[in-house]
């Protein structure tokens, strides 16, 4: 069997509005808000939500980026990586809340590492989560706030979260 | 690779691939917890023969920022003076636990020996041996230049096209072999100036232009003078007739830095002699990258350690 897709470009953006919208509303305005995106697709993703925030109340829509490969639990059994550019907006993340935003949400280990590289720049008032994809199969206690889609999986198959900047096409696919 | 003996087998992906992962280390120095968390549980051994005050101090605070443990060990107060052989000492310290070894030596090729024998379980990182090559001090140099150069685009760029005169004591100097393969590997057109007794024999191998007249460099209008320390402790017998006129002839002095190019670095890997290769006000003023090179080691330097030290299969070529 081949990969199909389970979202296609304008789900991905209907997605997008949606989360982004409830982010306005569950912060009750734009008060302090930071987007921040994981490398590397949900840095990304960020920049897409960053600008839908700044369309339906301009200067909403701040966004950085987090690098989190020194906090990996599994760097001892993966290749070296070059890490990414971390990049946060001025001002820090300091009293801010901190939306993190990234493609699949999955075992929860990328969170987990997330958390610990946020905690190493400053200290936000709160931490929210959004993914394009929930496909669930937790190792951690955690979950996200903002879901683009919850996609039940099983263990075998392959999620894959496709990006115009990077793969040419917006889409999810999952493989076999 | 999974030791850094030498930056003559390092192509040019490699050595961006380390700048890069360096230029975001250097991001960490700036945070209100300037660690990260990528060594944690991994053991570094300093292991020093020759005297050093930034390298080592350098390593350190490199493994520290990446959260490793590290064990500084001078050849002075230690088995050494009781006559120890370097394979013993090495697997003394390796079977403490040592996850990799930096090792300054005064024997040109120590590390390589250390690394290929099969002594130890250990990666190696060459701290400096003798008079063949000092990686770590090339990588920054290069990062240095880099940083001048494009600023906060850094990342992903080579040096190509630029030209940089490494200035004096070539002979004795590991920097300066480092460098002459490193720069060259980015794209840099080196060339070597100073007297003929400091220019080594067997020129012709190495890929860089040769002049033996400072001034006339000066006024080609190089991109980065890097000039280097009379190594007076290696210097056995008459190089150069005295010092005095040795800053006269190969010294940057006050009026030649003023002929400099405004853009042209100013680089010295230190320890200087001030007065003679460099003068005070030439290594302090605004084009001279001499205290920046120091704080650029220590990111660079994290970046070696975290390349091979993290990751099952050791960073790929």
């Amino acid at each position: 069997m081949t990969a199909r897709a389970l979202l296609q470009e304008s789900d991905i953006s209907r997605a997008l509005t949606r989360i982004a919208h409830e982010i306005l509303e569950s912060n009750r305005g734009t008060s302090n808000l930071l987007i921040i995106g994981i490398h590397t697709r949900g840095a990304i993703l960020a920049q897409r939500l960053g600008a839908i925030l700044d369309k339906i109340e301009p200067g909403s829509g701040v966004v950085g980026s987090l690098d989190i490969t020194m906090h990996r639990d599994d760097l001892a059994n993966q290749p070296a990586r070059t890490p990414r550019r971390t990049e946060i907006p001025a001002g820090g993340i300091d009293d801010r809340t901190v939306v993190l935003v990234d493609d699949v949400l999955f075992s929860g280990r990328t969170i987990r590492a997330a958390l610990d590289a946020l905690s190493d720049i400053g200290r936000p008032k709160a931490v929210r989560l959004a993914v394009l994809v929930d496909r669930g199969h937790r190792e951690l206690p955690i979950r996200a706030d903002f879901v683009g889609k919850n996609l039940p999986t099983s263990l075998a198959e392959r999620i894959q979260v496709k990006v115009t900047e990077i793969d040419g096409v917006d889409e999810v696919v999952v493989e076999p | 690779m999974i030791h850094l003996l030498g930056t003559k087998d390092l192509d040019k992906q490699t050595v961006i691939r380390i700048l890069d992962t360096a230029e975001e280390m250097s991001q960490v120095a700036s945070r209100s917890v300037p660690r990260l968390p990528a060594l944690r549980g991994k053991t570094i051994v300093n292991l020093f023969y020759e005297d050093s005050t930034r390298t080592r101090t350098s390593f350190e605070i490199a493994a520290k920022m990446l959260s490793a443990d590290v064990v500084n060990f001078s050849a002075k107060g230690s088995s050494v003076s009781k006559g120890e052989s370097l394979k013993d000492t090495a697997q003394t310290l390796a079977a403490m636990g040592a996850d990799a070894i930096v090792m300054r030596h005064s024997a040109s090729g120590a590390a390589q020996t250390l690394a290929e024998n099969g002594w130890v379980d250990a990666q190696v990182v060459n701290a400096g041996d003798g008079t063949h090559e000092h990686p770590t001090q090339a990588l920054l140099d290069a990062f240095t230049i880099r940083r001048r150069v494009f600023g906060p685009n850094s990342t992903g760029k080579a040096l190509d096209g630029l030209r940089v005169a490494i200035v004096g004591d070539v002979l004795h100097s590991r920097v300066a072999r480092s460098n002459i393969w490193l720069l060259t590997a980015l794209g840099v057109r080196v060339t070597l100036v100073g007297p003929a007794t400091f220019i080594p024999n067997g020129i012709a191998g190495f890929p860089v232009d040769c002049s033996f007249n400072f001034d006339e460099m000066i006024d080609s209008e190089p991109d980065a003078v890097m000039m280097l320390r009379v190594q007076s402790e290696r210097i056995e017998s008459s190089f150069f007739p005295n010092s005095r006129e040795y800053a006269r002839h190969w010294g940057l002095s006050d009026d030649r830095a003023a002929r400099l190019p405004k853009s042209c670095l100013i680089m010295h890997p230190g320890p200087m002699n001030r007065g003679l290769e460099i003068s005070s006000s030439a290594a302090d003023s605004v084009t001279s990258t001499i205290r920046e090179q120091v704080a650029n080691g220590i990111s660079v330097r994290m970046a070696v350690l975290f390349l091979l030290l993290s990751g099952a299969q050791r960073i790929s070529q």
